[in-house]
Formats: structure tokens, C-alpha cells, sequence
């Protein structure tokens, strides 16, 4: 599934890099441990999240992950969001809980990463 | 392109199932075909289908298609003792056609749908221009992913002839090469922390650094700052790239770590609330660190400060 298509299937409101939607998303990782989605994300995953301070799009970044969930309708830090645009990766929000959103995204096809 | 799975779950399209929806009829059938006339006899049909190794054909009168003639009317002519009789008395007239413009997956349809094995095609002036059987349908089929396996291995092939470090160092001559980057990270801070890594891996990926390394080169560097950021009273990332391989080191002044052995076991974290509020202090950047490197040591003396270095090699 293209990241496009799952921000329209759930609803997500975009809040950076709405011009790299294109990406085809190869599975999905969710954890608050920067260290734990470095180690384990894989790439083209989107990650589910409740961090919106900045660090989490160098995570992104270098895990070369598809897009960053942001869960409960968090909304991300202005830095965050600055860092986000100027390095290209989608920051997206969802109204739901971590455990909600996951669930669906299982249902949609979306997987985990497989060898940890 | 998706398609909807009766348990609700999105499948991916197979290529072939992609492609009946790009061939047309008129692209997979064969470019020569061999007709008979209805004043021909079955015998003549026998000589025919054997010396072309065919099990059937179409019948033409005046250029227009008037029926099908296959190895079972032969078959009947020949129980009945009528193998002289005209291929016109014996032929199926009730013929389904195709049209050679008509997607292969139409046609596919019509074949589990009439069971035969053959169906004449027809230009939209209702001409016979061709015959498919399931035999061309699965060589169309073949044809057409093997050009695209072409396309695709040349693709690759231009990809392979991007310069790489290895490449690079192949090509030069000099008793010692190497670059070297050096970034200086602030400490007790987790404000500017992430940005030496990134520009480092930028730099990397400019000289030709493939995807794989790079990001296990991205992530142990970023850990290595953040620890930098956390724990110490600043350092310096610097990374040398030569010609096996590449050195990254994270070089701080202090205040040290008592225990080296400790430091590196999995969960084990000294970091303050305000590092584990940012989601790190987990214990786990040594661990994934020494996932990335190739090599890693670790020295550490208190109060002096810490000196840890990652070596990574080149895979192509």
C-alpha cells in the first residue's frame, strides 16, 4: 500500500512532507524506544509513535523509514516539524490510540518487521 | 494495482495477472496460420493437421471465416468410413471468435468458459487475421516478461556502473588515502544531537557509499551521538574513510564510564529522566552499535573520558 493510500484509508492528517506520500509502505513498527525502532524498524516502515520532539525524525531518517505515525492527536513540536520538512519525511497524526491504530493497520495488510 | 481478497485483506496483483490486462489477443497470436477450404476433403485434413502438427484449424471460403475443423471431426469422419466426405459436412460452424484487440484476460475467460482449444481471431471487419490456442496465450505471456526482465537487468546494470567507494579507491594511486570528516558534538544536551550523523551519512552516500551500509553506518554514528549528547560534557564524531573500509570514532572528555563490561550489556542504562523522556536511556545504543559495526571497541577511563571506534566494511 502507498503511503497516499493509507493516509486517506485512515484519516491521517498530514503535518509534514506532503510531497513524499509516493513511497510504498513495506510494513509498519511501533515502540517509544528510539534505540528499539533503530535496531528493529525496517526499511519503508512506518512507525507508530507518541514522541513529537525532534529526535524523532533523525530516527526516521536513518532507519530511511517511509513516514512517522503520531498517535491521540499529538501534535508534533515546531522544531520537529522544521527538521521533518527540511529532511523530507512525512509526520502524520492519527485521533487514535497506539493499540487502535496498530490493530487496523494489521487488518489492512499492513505487517511487522518479520526477522528481529 | 490491488486486489480485494474475500477475507477483505488487500492482495498484491502478480505481474502475470497485470500483464493479461495489458496484452491483447492480437499481440499473442502467432504471426502465421494455416487455413482449409470447405470443397477439401477429410482426407486432405488429415495430410495437413499431421504434416503442420496441428489438432485443428479454421475453414475459409472467399477470405471470410465459415467454420472450425478439428482432429475429432477427423476422428468421426474416420469411425463413420467417411474420409472422403467434404470438410464442409464435417466442420463446426457454431464457432466462437475473438477479436485481436480484446484484452487477454477476455479471452482467457472465454476459454474456461466454451472449453475449446482454439478460437479463430477476427478484425473488427470480421476477417480472419490469426488463430490463439492456450499455447500462445502462456508464450505471449513468456515473451513479454523476459523483455521486461531485460529492461529491468539493464537498469540494474547502469545502476551497478555508479561509482562506488570501492570503485573509487580501485582507481586511485597513492601509498595512503583517506578523508576524513570530523563533527563536534555539544554535551548534556539532546537539542542539536542527530545532526552530525545525518550530515556524515550525506556525505557518505555523495561519495558513493551503497544504501545498505550506509544506514548501518547512520544508525551506530547516531547512537554514538546521542550517547555524546546524553552522558558526556561534549566530543567529537569523526569518521575516516580509506580505502578497506570505514573508521567512525566518538571521542568525548569526560566524565567516563566505570564499568566498560556493564555499559555494554543490553538494558543496562544509567541515563537521567530527561534522556528517557526523549525516549532514549534504554540501554540498547551500545547493542545496536555493535549490530551496525563490523568492529567495535570500546575504552573508557574515569575522568578522563571515552573512546569508542567502529569499523565497517565495504560490501561492493
Amino acid at each position: 500500500m502507498k503511503l497516499s493510500e493509507l493516509v486517506k484509508e485512515f484519516g491521517l492528517t498530514v503535518k509534514t512532507g506532503a510531497g513524499h506520500l509516493d513511497s510504498e509502505v513495506t510494513g509498519g513498527y511501533v515502540s517509544d524506544l528510539l534505540s528499539d525502532v533503530l535496531a528493529h524498524a525496517e526499511d519503508g516502515n512506518i512507525w507508530v509513535t507518541l514522541h513529537i520532539h525532534h529526535n524523532i525524525v533523525a530516527v526516521a531518517a536513518h532507519a530511511g523509514l517511509a513516514g512517522v505515525v503520531l498517535i491521540q492527536g499529538r501534535v508534533p513540536e515546531q522544531d520537529t516539524i522544521a527538521k521533518a520538512e527540511e529532511e523530507g519525511i512525512p509526520i502524520m497524526v492519527s485521533e487514535l490510540s497506539a493499540f487502535e491504530l496498530v490493530g487496523r493497520l494489521y487488518k489492512a495488510g499492513i505487517r511487522g518487521a518479520q526477522a528481529l | 494495482m490491488t486486489l480485494q481478497r474475500k477475507d477483505g485483506l488487500p492482495d498484491r496483483m502478480t505481474k502475470t495477472q497485470e500483464m493479461v490486462y495489458e496484452l491483447t489477443v492480437g499481440e499473442v497470436m502467432p504471426p502465421t496460420m494455416v487455413t482449409v477450404a470447405p470443397e477439401q476433403t477429410m482426407a486432405e485434413l488429415r495430410v495437413l493437421l499431421r504434416d503442420n502438427r496441428l489438432s485443428g484449424t479454421p475453414v475459409v471460403e472467399n477470405g471470410k471465416l465459415v467454420g472450425m475443423i478439428s482432429i475429432e471431426d477427423l476422428i468421426n469422419a474416420l469411425t463413420d468410413n467417411a474420409i472422403s466426405a467434404s470438410i464442409r459436412e464435417k466442420m463446426k460452424t457454431k464457432v466462437e471468435c475473438l477479436y485481436a484487440d480484446e484484452l487477454l484476460v477476455h479471452c482467457i475467460a472465454k476459454f474456461s468458459k466454451y472449453g475449446y482449444r482454439r478460437y479463430p481471431v477476427l478484425n473488427r471487419d470480421d476477417q480472419l487475421v490469426g488463430i490463439v490456442t492456450k499455447g500462445s496465450i502462456v508464450e505471449g505471456l513468456l515473451k513479454k516478461l523476459e523483455v521486461e526482465y531485460e529492461q529491468a537487468e539493464s537498469k540494474v546494470a547502469v545502476a551497478r556502473q555508479r561509482p562506488t567507494m570501492k570503485k573509487f579507491f580501485e582507481d586511485v594511486s597513492a601509498d595512503e588515502i583517506s578523508f576524513i570528516f570530523k563533527y563536534h558534538v555539544a554535551g548534556r544536551s539532546l537539542k542539536e544531537a542527530g545532526k552530525a550523523a545525518s550530515e556524515l551519512k550525506n556525505a557518505l552516500r555523495k561519495m558513493g557509499v551503497c544504501p545498505p551500509l550506509l544506514r548501518r553506518i547512520g544508525v551506530a554514528t547516531y547512537e554514538a551521538e546521542i550517547n555524546l549528547a546524553s552522558y558526556t560534557m561534549g566530543g567529537v564524531i569523526r569518521a575516516q574513510v580509506e580505502k578497506w573500509g570505514i573508521t567512525v570514532e566518538a571521542i568525548d572528555t569526560g566524565p567516563g564510564i566505570p564499568d566498560v563490561e556493564k555499559a555494554q550489556q543490553a538494558g543496562f542504562s544509567t541515563a537521567p529522566d530527561w534522556v528517557r523522556e526523549l525516549g532514549f536511556g534504554a540501554g540498547m545504543g551500545l547493542v545496536n552499535m555493535k549490530k551496525c559495526a563490523d568492529e567495535m571497541n570500546l575504552k573508557s577511563s574515569v575522568p578522563e573520558g571515552t573512546h569508542l571506534t567502529m569499523q565497517f566494511y565495504y560490501t561492493s
